[in-house]
């Protein structure tokens, strides 16, 4: 138990965490392209075309997994956020900034395919509705973060404003969430839910879950990538960095 | 199999510009991200390899 305890505290390290997550990332792009391939597979050759959409429908398989994520990694950059202020760790700080872009990312693509989504189904690109309204909202949480941070010079202090912006921003994630139930809205219900089956044929459910676990592992491998390049700027006058091989001169990776 | 020939699979079924929409910017900005992370990499490494040669050169 103590054991574990010092373990996950000497991860906590960026001097520890950076190497363990170089080692990660080949795996998580390995994973990321192995679903991918299947996802893609599955989502154009195996999974049938709908009865009421046709093949517009297909959009479902990146506009779920995009829309998933971007909720999901807001909530992972606010618990970030949460320990950093609760603890004042370095990493948590850097973690909650390097998930920021790709959140910001995902929600794009959410809204993007949305659209293009709306417009031959419900013949609009975009209405004000609750479930529409609430991802933008998200989309400009994000937006806003990096701005804030960006703004600040000095990083721990930008860091902590970035966090209680952040954990501000959590309230609207089960506003996105429960939308649909809440008020009248345009959108579909949830297409997968923990207590009831599943409103779709079992191919369409097995393709958008793949999918979602490739931007997973996509996320998971980019955020790291990201914050081992934070890592670097800011502790650029550390011992630890200027020692590390790859700016000695070793290897070039 | 959902399609005969290629240009079926392009046309989804006359859902092809919302699809491909989709799809094609959605790899579009997954495959810029990752290049442009790497750039970052790069860059904070250029200039920590450049700082630690200024150093050696002083201190000769």
């Amino acid at each position: 138990m103590s054991n574990g305890l010092i373990n996950w505290f000497r991860y906590a390290s960026p001097q520890s965490f950076y190497p363990l997550a170089g080692k990660m990332i080949p795996w998580f792009w390995a994973l990321a392209a192995l679903f991918t391939g299947v996802g893609l597979w599955i989502s154009f050759f195996v999974a049938p075309t709908d009865a009421v959409q046709g093949e517009g429908y297909r959009i479902i398989f990146i506009h779920v997994p995009a829309s998933w994520m971007s909720m999901f990694i807001y909530c992972v950059m606010a618990g970030w956020a949460a320990i950093g202020l609760a603890l004042n760790t370095r990493l948590s700080g850097m973690m909650a900034t390097a998930l920021a872009p790709t959140g910001a990312l995902m929600a794009f693509l959410s809204l993007w395919t949305g659209a293009l989504w709306g417009k031959p189904m419900w013949g609009t690109w975009w209405v004000w509705d609750a479930r529409l309204t609430s991802e933008l909202i998200l989309f400009f949480l994000y937006i806003g973060f990096i701005a804030l941070q960006a703004a600040i010079d000095d990083p721990r202090r930008a860091d902590k404003a970035g966090a209680i912006l952040a954990l501000v921003g959590v309230v609207n994630i089960p506003i996105i969430y429960f939308s649909v139930k809440w008020w009248n809205t345009l959108h579909q219900g949830a297409s997968v839910s923990l207590n009831k089956s599943p409103s779709m044929a079992q191919t369409m459910l097995w393709g958008m879950l793949v999918m979602a676990l490739a931007f997973w592992m996509y996320a998971i491998a980019i955020a790291l990538m990201r914050a081992r390049a934070i890592m670097l700027e800011r502790e650029a006058h550390t011992e630890w960095v200027r020692s590390l091989p790859e700016v000695t001169g070793g290897s070039a990776r | 199999m959902n399609w005969g020939s290629a240009g079926e699979f392009l046309a989804m079924g006359g859902y092809g510009l919302y699809v491909w929409g989709s799809f094609g910017v959605c790899a579009l900005a997954l495959a810029m991200e990752p290049i442009l992370v790497r750039k970052r990499r790069s860059d904070i490494l250029r200039s920590l390899r450049r700082e630690r040669m200024a150093e050696e050169m002083e201190t000769q």
